[in-house]
């Protein structure tokens, strides 16, 4: 067991935890906040993977951008208070433990299929910088990624003519 | 292995006091400068010239009273304060403050953390800061704490645009965004400092940094005259000087990024006998204290801002950052990487101050048309009708 390893681990039941958390939490400013937690456990997993890049976007544009419009929603439509809760009764329920129970499979079936079963796999230094991911998104990816930029910039034309009636 | 990790302990708890000690004697540097531009003398009575008033203000937060409000968020009300404040120090880590420090164990790197991802690191941590003024705001339940954590939100995600969107330029020259690249590019020539080549992206990194620090002109999210305190509004003792402290760290924090992105860092102008091993502890010292004039600069100039510029109006400043700081720093992108382009592929230039003066010409020649247009015949059309 080397620091690496115990390390993953803090972080990955930390993940789970607070993941956990922010479902169950009914005041909507703490399971947001609970997010935040988890997107920052995921980000030092990939630290620890070696993928400094993903982690840093994954704290730059979750954490830092979608999540603090979230709040910035929360608080100005002020559902800021515990609300009632929403479970949706048995049938809702059953539907709940049955996907999570397909989830569940999914992941034993991974687990067998995984890359190594000695632990997580990680990328070399080298795969963990910027022109390895930059590089294939501008070649091999070039189209899937400028469509991808085409389906973001719809979006915001919807939001826009959605928030804004008379233009 | 052993080596790095006592380096890095000790670069911790150094950087860590000298920030804090840094901000401490920001506070009065701030209170007699203020006094000294409008003509009073300031607080000068606690130890030699008032240098020990930071001690006694600490002194006296520490022993008054806290209070909570009777329908505040207990848990986020306590933990606010500090998560405006740790992000601000966290940013520092990865900012190289001198050449590295020979010692009998190797070369000791000048900067507490050197990430291969940098400055992205920066831009992720200092889009963090927001969370403590936002729950601040929220926890408060207080409607102009809210107010003041609301605007703090729109503002700070506003300006973060243009803020990064400024420093593409800086990359685009560095061409790594790991920040001892950046200062190694930019240590060549006074002139091959990125505030020559990329002076316009440094215009707007200014402004952008104004607003993410939350400093006048647009400290909106606590302006007194409307909002009484904003976000703080309910905090008292300790808690509140947690903010104050977050606010002149993030000051500190931003100055150093100015001086790393865009001031050559540690860079010693008019020689290049600082950037070229073997290092020794004057070279050290020589290049830690350019550094330390360099940010002392940056807070001096925010200090000299805040108290000669009226802060904007709410609506003034929206505008301001989406209609034209973002396209400002859109346009500015695509004109200094076709550019560089140019240059660099075009006619086969490496990264001189030749290179440096052309992109400076350059950005003389964009920034005429565009100081004219942002002061809207206000100063400098105005002089000119009266000459």
């Amino acid at each position: 067991m080397d620091g690496t390893r115990i390390l993953f681990g803090g972080f990955a039941v930390l993940a789970i935890a607070s993941a956990g958390l922010c479902i169950t939490r009914r005041n909507p400013v703490a399971s947001a906040l609970w997010l935040v937690a988890t997107l920052f456990s995921l980000a030092a997993l990939f630290v620890l993977l070696d993928a400094q890049f993903i982690a840093v976007l994954q704290v730059l544009v979750y954490a830092g951008a979608i999540m603090v419009l979230f709040l910035f929603v929360i608080m100005l439509l002020n559902l800021g208070r515990a609300g009632p809760t929403d479970l949706k009764g048995p049938l809702g329920l059953g539907v709940g433990v049955l996907l999570a129970g397909l989830l569940l499979v999914q992941l034993l079936v991974l687990r067998q299929a995984g890359p190594a079963a000695g632990g997580p796999a990680r990328a070399t230094t080298e795969q963990g910088m910027i022109p390895t991911v930059a590089r294939p998104l501008f070649t091999a990816y070039l189209v899937p990624f400028e469509i991808t930029s085409l389906l973001l910039l719809a979006a915001i034309v919807g939001a826009v003519v959605l928030a804004k009636r008379k233009l | 292995m052993s080596v790095f990790l006592v380096a890095s302990a000790i670069k911790i708890i150094v950087v860590f006091t000298v920030i804090m000690v840094g901000v401490a004697l920001l506070t009065l540097a701030e209170r007699r400068i203020c006094a000294w531009m409008q003509d009073r003398l300031g607080p000068n009575r606690v130890g030699p010239q008032g240098l020990l008033q930071p001690a006694a203000d600490g002194l006296k937060n520490l022993v008054k009273e806290e209070t909570l409000p009777a329908q505040a968020d207990r848990v986020l009300f306590m933990l606010a304060p500090t998560m405006s404040f740790v992000p601000a120090l966290l940013t520092f880590a990865v900012i190289p403050f001198a050449t590295p420090l020979p010692t009998r164990w190797g070369d000791v790197d000048m900067v507490v953390a050197d990430l291969p991802v940098g400055f992205l690191y920066i831009l992720a941590f200092g889009s963090l800061g927001v969370y403590g003024i936002v729950l601040a705001g929220w926890s408060s339940n207080n409607k102009y704490s809210l107010l003041g954590g609301l605007r703090a939100t729109a503002q700070m995600i506003s300006y973060e645009i243009a803020m990064g969107l400024s420093t593409v330029a800086v990359l685009l020259i560095a061409g790594n965004v790991t920040l001892t690249d950046v200062i190694a590019k930019q240590s060549q020539s006074l002139f091959t400092w990125n505030v020559f080549p990329l002076s316009l992206a440094y215009f707007i990194f200014l402004v952008a940094a104004f607003a993410e620090t939350n400093r006048l002109p647009f400290d909106l999210p606590e302006a007194e005259g409307e909002l009484i305190a904003g976000y703080h509004t309910e905090y008292s003792a300790m808690k509140f000087s947690m903010f104050y402290i977050a606010e002149y760290s993030n000051m500190v924090t931003a100055s150093a990024l100015m001086t790393t992105l865009f001031f050559g860092g540690w860079d010693i102008p008019f020689t290049t006998w600082d950037n070229t091993p073997p290092w020794t502890i004057l070279k050290t010292l020589a290049t830690l204290t350019m550094f330390s004039a360099k940010v002392v600069l940056f807070l001096f100039l925010y200090i000299w801002v805040r108290w000669t510029l009226p802060r904007f109006r709410y609506d003034q400043l929206m505008a301001l950052g989406w209609k034209v700081m973002l396209p400002l720093a859109l346009t500015y992108v695509t004109v200094i990487a076709t550019a560089i382009w140019f240059l660099h592929d075009g006619l086969g230039w490496t990264y001189d101050t030749r290179f440096a003066l052309a992109l400076f010409a350059l950005n003389l020649v964009l920034a005429v048309p565009l100081f004219f247009v942002l002061d809207r015949g206000r100063i400098v059309a105005g002089s000119v009708v009266e000459a």
